[in-house]
């Protein structure tokens, strides 16, 4: 609502020339929720909230909070949704702007066939209703980075409706329960974005970049189906996984490519759902959740001192990690619906109702596209639990983390180490170091055949664990080196020559007879020691397994 | 004439604001509360300016609910005139744009290739204290 409200940055910030990126004022004038649908939310989700009310004190009645999400993702297509002009992240300010998208006079409307794909795939991997006819409205509200005066969108009649989105959650004391939740998809609809304002206070003007402006935008919304901030950031990260696995949206949030709204309302459990705020200008995942928490938690807050919940659109201020008002004081904003009189409805075909001789470049099959649709991020974890033998964990761990999975798999193409002990370097050492370096995996100084062939010395017991460690160490520190060079320049090959390792174990015991005297004795703790003295002796390059029965033994009678 | 009215398309002249309470003319009943034209001026940033400028938005309103004269009872409603159409799909080539210079010819001010626009609701000061935005 309140359109042009949004373009106030956060109170307290004044920056001389500040991007505000317009994209989140997209927002359908209708609630998401409307009330009947967010009760019918309420009573169909079975789910427990995973943390139902923060910080409950005694004698206080439980708060259960309710979140739902309006997602804005760009399509990814070489054009705009009506327009021939390129679609570009960075391009000189309205180099990509075509005569419709500055809405000239005389200008007409050209759907772009991608975008609709996109749309219908989308729409299918998120299990939604495809609708055969659908339709564009314009919505209207007056902003200079929006030249008609009017957004085309899918009001009344969307591309794709009643759908889900399924996503795991840690649960658990130590979080390392799997579970998975559901989320309804209300629907999906084509939209044009806005073009960006950059406001130049100290001149108070605002200038105009309409590149953006007319980019294809797939709006997604999601039924209250959440319960807290970190619900909503692991359903933002499945869908951003999904867009990416089909390749419709980049889904990039630090390029504006995925924009999140989130709505939120706290009431007793039984009672109606309180009142909702509406929280802007969420554009990472971590804020997201962030965000979400803290407003949960000052509407508790606030309705526990006698306050009341304003109906309002905040803003979160990622600095301050709080949300704001966005002074939005107008009342409802009247969009003025109606339909767009330039483009007659949608129509999209199924292998059965494709009308016969019809030219092939203006229909669009859902079957087809359907056949089409690469492996989804769910199959995909699936896959590698039943391949690999691993925990369902660890295969979220696997594609949350840009690249990792292609990383994984390209060390186990390479090795003829157990997937497991794969798997274990990968999520442990590997990403331990990345994260600890704070590194993408693009990044990694050691490549998937580096570490592969580490696994190899490993697995064929030409090194031990604790050696390779040292060597992974190594490989990470000085680039270009591959593994055996490493071993053979630190000497860390295993012993393998018995005879070499019994006449070290023999020097030791010889020069340490105190402790040899406590081993005859039966002080198993003395072994130990001698294992321990050992093992020193050889840089630890002996297994000590072998030590101990070489000790052993050398030392019974 | 203020970058505004410009912007804006509108020729309605500045100055006197807040000088009229629209009882002016009453073009086929429909009369414009002072509230509703103070709540479409904040919205569109659009100056009425003048108790002529009203009368002619009256004039339009009035102009547009003749169609309410129409009788439609029995007619199916349509979505659009074009519903029966084939929509039109294009295929993703860019084969447009790379015209900065064209378009910006079209705007009375601009910054390097920016668009300049008045600075919307960004310091929209207070209904009462309200001026026309700086001529920059």
């Amino acid at each position: 609502m309140a359109a042009p409200m949004l373009r106030w940055g956060c109170p307290g910030r004044r920056w001389g020339l500040a991007w505000i990126d317009g994209g989140s004022r997209h927002e359908r004038g209708a609630p998401t929720g409307s009330t009947s649908n967010r009760i019918r939310g309420q009573s169909s989700v079975a789910q427990q909230p995973l943390h139902t009310a923060q910080k409950l004190k005694k004698g206080e009645h439980k708060w259960a909070a309710v979140v739902g999400l309006e997602i804005h993702a760009q399509i990814s297509s070489n054009s705009k949704l009506f327009s021939g002009a390129q679609v570009c992240f960075t391009a000189p300010p309205n180099s990509l702007v075509s005569f419709f998208d500055a809405s000239l006079p005389g200008t007409l409307p050209v759907l772009n066939r991608r975008c609709v794909e996109a749309a219908v795939m989308t729409g299918l991997a998120l299990n939604c209703r495809i609708n055969k006819k659908s339709l564009f409205d314009r919505k209207h509200y007056f902003y200079a980075d929006l030249p008609a005066g009017y957004q085309i969108t899918q009001q009344r009649l969307p591309i794709a409706v009643n759908g889900s989105l399924t996503y795991g959650v840690c649960v658990g004391k130590r979080r390392s329960q799997m579970v998975t939740r559901t989320v309804r998809i209300k629907q999906i609809q084509l939209e044009q974005d806005s073009g960006k304002s950059l406001h130049d206070d100290l001149r108070s003007q605002t200038l105009i970049d309409l590149n953006r402006a007319g980019v294809g935008l797939l709006e997604v919304v999601l039924e209250p189906d959440m319960s807290c901030g970190e619900e909503a950031a692991t359903a933002v990260r499945e869908l951003q996984l999904i867009l990416q696995a089909l390749g419709t949206s980049q889904a990039n949030m630090a390029e504006g490519q995925l924009r999140v709204d989130a709505n939120v309302s706290v009431h007793h459990p039984g009672e109606p759902l309180g009142i909702r705020t509406e929280v802007k200008n969420l554009n990472s995942i971590r804020f997201l959740a962030k965000a979400i928490d803290y407003e949960i938690q000052r509407q508790i807050n606030e309705l526990e001192n006698g306050g009341e919940i304003l109906n309002e659109t905040r803003s979160f201020d990622y600095k301050l990690g709080c949300t704001m008002p966005m002074r939005d004081k107008e009342g409802k904003q009247d969009y003025r619906f109606m339909p767009e009189p330039n483009l007659p409805p949608l129509l999209l075909y199924d292998s059965a109702s494709l009308p016969a001789g019809a030219d092939s470049q203006q229909v669009i099959n859902i079957d087809q596209l359907r056949e089409r649709l690469p492996e989804l991020p769910s199959v995909t974890r699936e896959r590698l639990v039943q391949q690999y033998g691993m925990l369902p964990e660890h295969s979220f761990t696997l594609l949350n983390e840009v690249g990792l999975l292609e990383f994984f798999q390209n060390v186990i193409k390479e090795t003829r180490a157990e997937p497991k002990k794969v798997t274990s370097w990968v999520l442990n050492t590997f990403l331990g170091y990345l994260k600890q370096q704070n590194l993408a995996v693009s990044e990694s100084p050691v490549t998937p055949s580096a570490l592969a062939q580490l696994l190899d010395l490993l697995d064929s017991k030409a090194i031990s664990s604790s050696a390779a460690k040292q060597v992974f160490k190594e490989l990470w520190r000085s680039e270009g080196k591959t593994p055996m060079q490493i071993v053979s320049e630190k000497q860390l090959e295993l012993m393998q020559d018995r005879e070499a390792l019994e006449q070290l174990c023999q020097s030791v015991m010889e020069g340490h007879p105190q402790v040899v005297m406590d081993v005859k004795k039966g002080n198993s703790r003395a072994l130990n020691k001698l294992i321990g003295l050992v093992r020193r002796a050889t840089l630890s390059r002996a297994d000590p397994a072998m030590i101990k029965e070489i000790l052993e033994k050398q030392l019974s009678p | 004439m203020c970058a505004r009215a410009a912007w804006l398309g509108l020729r309605a002249p500045l100055g006197g604001r807040r000088g009229f309470t629209s009882k002016a003319d009453r073009q086929g009943g429909g009369r414009i509360t002072a509230a509703v034209i103070a709540h479409l001026e904040r919205l569109a940033l659009v100056d009425f300016g003048s108790r002529e400028a009203v009368a002619r938005l009256e004039k339009a309103i009035a102009f547009a609910d003749r169609l309410h004269t129409v009788d439609t009872d029995g007619v199916e409603p349509m979505e659009s005139v074009l519903e029966d159409r084939c929509l039109y799909l294009r295929s993703d080539n860019v084969v447009e744009g790379n015209c900065v210079e064209e378009l910006l010819q079209n705007s009375h001010h601009v910054m390097e290739e920016y668009f300049v626009a008045p600075p919307g609701n960004i310091s929209l000061p207070k209904l009462d204290e309200q001026e026309p935005f700086p001529d920059s």
